[in-house]
């Protein structure tokens, strides 16, 4: 518990109705998405402006209570759970203005807290676009997109959130304002401290504003899904789809568990009794986007897809997505509790990925449904369990652990678009190497001596 | 103070459901209540984390989590958006029980609930006599609304526009209707609904106009009780029981074919809540509870589905009406297209549509009462909504969003009269 005196100064920065100290108050902010045990903050602040921001960060360094920020506390990694240590959740939701958009130069300035789909909406408004779009982008900041480097539908052609940050100001740990990047197209200022700010979680710095590179919205874009009677083909079909130089805006994958899920919940007639099938969707130019179908089909064809239904409207086109919509919301009926993973392989590897799933599930007698984004390989094996259980939960943890090591071992990565936060960091040295973690170490000592800024999350140990 | 573990094993019943909440966050996208305040205990992820700590008892502040808990419309915007299907409802309205009862009522929420509109003779009675004397002490706040306001400085009516209680209301006028089926072949029994048998009368004569017009039998006991919907949302099954009880015994095993309201939430209650609540009764009330449930049906849905009228086509160059699904209408009974083919009925009407037609206006029943700025901020953007839209008339299918909506119009003075459904098509009768 923080002194009155403490509270009273976080009072006097951000105003009586900006901290929120009761019991309940600061439960429910004790946890994210992810299926970890909660901490109940010693204090939620939400400051409204630069300044309150700035001054509230220096405060909690000063007296010595870890940060955490918050914007929708959607993250799936447990980014967004606060320190043990008396610490001091910070919500950006009060700091959500769009402050520019410039359609001459093709960026936007935003807060933190601004919702990633109003930001969006907004943007197209004006005829231009903003590509990341992480699946709870109705709810999700800006600020926790960049933090977590949040992925999306769209990562094989348009990359993730941090392909989009240009530029950010952030407050350091003492408070003091740091800026980074630019509004021009081209930047070799100095070190890319843009870059590293984006992905670091919180660990390194407090965003303040964030410049985001926009692009003209593709004119057209046309979508198909195929069917395989074996993941191998499908996997084939996606290496080819890219060797023929088309890269879809989306390319998604669907194994049989998942679809047998999904047409539980949906009856939207997915074919069960096939091994997987690929959702894919091309854009741009009109005449391009024609060209590409036509190559992808052939290349589905000739890598034995049973059958190819290409969507011949808009209409068609959200019948097919809704499939993939469906596969969370399906496997999330299904039990009690849903890990969903975010096991990363190279494209090549996902047949290897997707059979050593299903052995997994098998060998810890769980339920496992595999979708994801088969294009960037990134899957999305998702364990349906009930963490009540103790037995079966320790099963569920087993598997986890065998999942990534498997990720590992194809040369894959912990983490495609969920971050690595607490539940993922005693992995890290497994995938980078005891040097890596020690220079990552030092670097946060350098930038954080205190280990104030989100502590706990990236690097286990500290 | 409650004894927590008490409560807590109270609670451990609701545990089944409240672990289906993954804690993904997307009801922040749709709570009116969120959108307004922004904090996490607002919203039903934050709602069902604190319930599931009070009943693994990792919080004391009881109290703490009964105050945010009651701080929510139940408008069901959630539920309808839930990725992972959690019975959200049943959640907030078993857990409101459980909590309310255990840490107590108030004593003016108890007042209400158990001493007025639980007992349906003296609330019928009250309010009868209220509408003889209340020009006493109201003003006429906005006259094409036909609004008032409070003369004096009211506790309970605060600053709040309102439409009068009718001079005669639908019971004292009509008493008991009693009439065979027509060329219809369809029997129905007549269930006003409190708001519409002494407020909005207009939209219960509409609904007779209407039986009339197509040949329906009507039975309308002049001895109906409210549906519960207020008490159960309150957490009171005391006053919820007696209520359902006394509603039960009148409409019996019933020589009807539906129970029609122009009241979405009253329909939801009795279709959904009244089996989903009858576990405790005796069996031959919960069969009798069975049978009726089945039959209840929304007035727009029984004049479209089952009397069969529907437009041609969408008459052009009227007055602009706008309509604004309630949230039991929609999200609760998914009826959304009835009540606008019954609007393009009428060729004096053209209907427009506003944006985010199916928010909640942030009435929530007694969530008004207790959390009225609140509900007026959400009130708020409902009414710019409709003056956005141009229209001229809003109808909805609720008299509670009715209530609400005049609220905020007359507030503001604006020049939209506010119309059920059922009223717009009984026009063309």
């Amino acid at each position: 518990m923080l002194s009155e005196s403490l509270v009273k100064e976080f009072k006097s920065i951000v105003g009586d109705e900006n901290v929120f100290n009761s019991e309940a108050d600061r439960q429910s902010y004790s946890y994210d998405s992810a299926v970890l045990e909660p901490v109940v903050p010693a204090l939620v602040v939400r400051p409204t402006n630069s300044e309150q921001l700035g001054k509230v960060v220096a405060l909690c360094n000063e007296n010595n209570n870890p940060i955490t920020v918050r914007g929708a506390g959607t993250n799936l990694s447990g980014g967004t759970i606060p320190d043990k240590r008396d610490g001091i959740v910070i919500l950006t939701n009060g700091m959500n203005k769009i402050l520019e958009i410039n359609e001459e130069d093709l960026y936007a300035v935003v807060e933190p807290g601004v919702v990633t789909a109003k930001f969006a909406a907004e943007v197209a408004k004006r005829g231009l676009f903003y590509p990341p779009d992480p699946g709870s982008q109705a709810v999700s900041t800006i600020g926790g997109n960049v933090a977590e480097n949040a992925g999306g539908l769209r990562g094989l052609k348009y990359g993730v959130t941090k392909d989009y940050v240009m530029g950010l100001d952030f407050f350091d740990v003492n408070g003091e304002l740091v800026k980074t990047g630019s509004r021009t197209v081209k930047c070799v200022t100095g070190y890319n401290l843009a870059g590293l700010m984006a992905a670091s979680e919180g660990t390194l710095g407090v965003f303040n504003e964030i410049i985001l590179k926009l692009t003209p919205p593709p004119a057209a874009s046309k979508a198909m899904m195929a069917v395989f009677d074996d993941v191998n083909k499908a996997s084939a079909a996606v290496a080819g789809i890219i060797a023929a130089h088309v890269v879809p805006c989306t390319l998604e994958f669907m194994d049989q568990a998942c679809m047998r899920y999904v047409e539980d919940y949906t009856k939207a007639g997915l074919p069960v009794e096939s091994a997987a099938i690929l959702l894919i969707e091309v854009d741009g130019h009109p005449a391009q986007v024609e060209d590409e179908a036509a190559t992808v089909v052939k290349v589905l064809e000739k890598s034995g897809a049973t059958k190819i239904v290409v969507a011949k409207d808009a209409a068609e086109k959200l019948k097919l997505w809704e499939a993939r919509r469906n596969a969370l919301p399906s496997l999330a009926r299904a039990r009690p509790t849903t890990v969903l993973e975010d096991a990363t392989v190279p494209r090549s590897q996902i047949p290897a990925m997707v059979a050593a799933i299903n052995n997994i599930a098998k060998k810890y007698d769980i339920q496992i449904g595999t979708f994801g984004h088969a294009g960037d390989g990134n899957l999305h094996p998702t364990i349906l369990c009930d963490k009540r259980d103790a037995k079966e939960y320790h099963r569920v943890e087993e598997a986890v652990d065998e999942i990534f090591d498997t990720a590992l071992s194809l040369k894959g990565t912990l983490s495609g678009e969920h971050g690595i936060g607490m539940a993922k960091s005693k992995w890290m040295e497994k995938e980078t190497s005891r040097a890596t973690i020690e220079y990552s170490l030092n670097m946060k000592k350098a930038i954080d001596p205190k280990n104030i800024l989100n502590p706990g999350k990236i690097i286990a140990g500290r | 103070m409650a004894d927590l573990n008490k409560l807590a094993k109270m609670l451990e019943e609701l545990d089944d459901l409240m672990v289906a909440c993954m804690k993904c966050g997307m009801c922040q996208a749709v709570c009116p209540v969120f959108a307004e305040t922004m904090r996490e205990s607002d919203v039903t992820r934050g709602k069902i984390a604190l319930l599931e700590n009070l009943a693994h008892e990792m919080i004391k502040d009881a109290e703490g989590v009964q105050e945010r808990l009651n701080r929510c419309l139940l408008c069901g915007s959630c539920a309808a958006n839930c990725p992972s299907g959690v019975r959200i409802m049943d959640i907030f309205l078993q857990g409101r029980t459980i909590v309310n009862t255990y840490m107590g009522l108030s004593p003016v929420k108890k007042a209400i609930l158990r001493g007025m509109v639980g007992n349906p003779k003296l609330f019928n009675a009250l309010l009868d006599f209220g509408s003889k004397f209340q020009g006493l002490f109201t003003s006429q706040a906005n006259e094409l609304l036909g609004s008032s306001c409070s003369k004096f400085l009211s506790p309970v009516i605060g600053d709040r526009h309102f439409s009068p209680l009718a001079k005669q209301s639908l019971h004292s006028k009509y008493g008991t209707i009693d009439t065979p089926a027509g060329k219809s072949g369809i029997r129905v029994l007549f269930y006003p609904g409190c708001v519409a048998d002494k407020m909005y009368t207009k939209a219960g004569e509409a609904c007779l106009k209407v039986f009339r017009h197509h040949g329906v039998g009507v039975w309308m006991p002049s001895a109906q009780a409210c549906c519960g919907i207020p008490a159960l949302s309150a957490g009171d099954r005391v006053a919820y029981d007696k209520m359902v009880k006394f509603n039960v015994n009148i409409f019996g095993d019933g020589n009807y074919d539906y129970i029609v309201a122009p009241c979405g939430s009253c329909i939801s209650t009795i279709h959904e809540l009244w089996p989903q609540f009858s576990a405790e009764y005796p069996k031959e009330v919960q069969d009798k509870i069975a049978k009726i449930s089945k039959k209840a049906m929304d007035i727009n849905q029984f004049v479209v589905d089952v009397l069969g009228v529907k437009p041609t086509e969408a008459p052009k160059g009227g007055t602009k009406v706008t309509f604004h699904d309630s949230c039991h209408l929609k999200k609760s009974l998914k009826v959304a297209s009835q009540p606008r083919d019954l609007i393009r009925m009428n060729p004096n009407y053209e209907l427009v549509e506003m944006s985010e037609a199916d928010r909640c206006c942030g009435c929530g029943g007694t969530f008004n009462l207790y959390h009225y700025d609140l509900s007026k901020k959400i009130g708020e953007r409902k009414r710019e909504n409709i003056v956005a839209s141009g229209a001229k008339v809003l109808s909805t299918g609720c008299p509670a969003c009715m209530m609400q909506i005049t609220d905020m119009l007359s507030q503001n003075n604006d020049s939209v009269a506010v119309k059920h459904s059922i009223e717009i098509y009984a026009e063309t009768l």
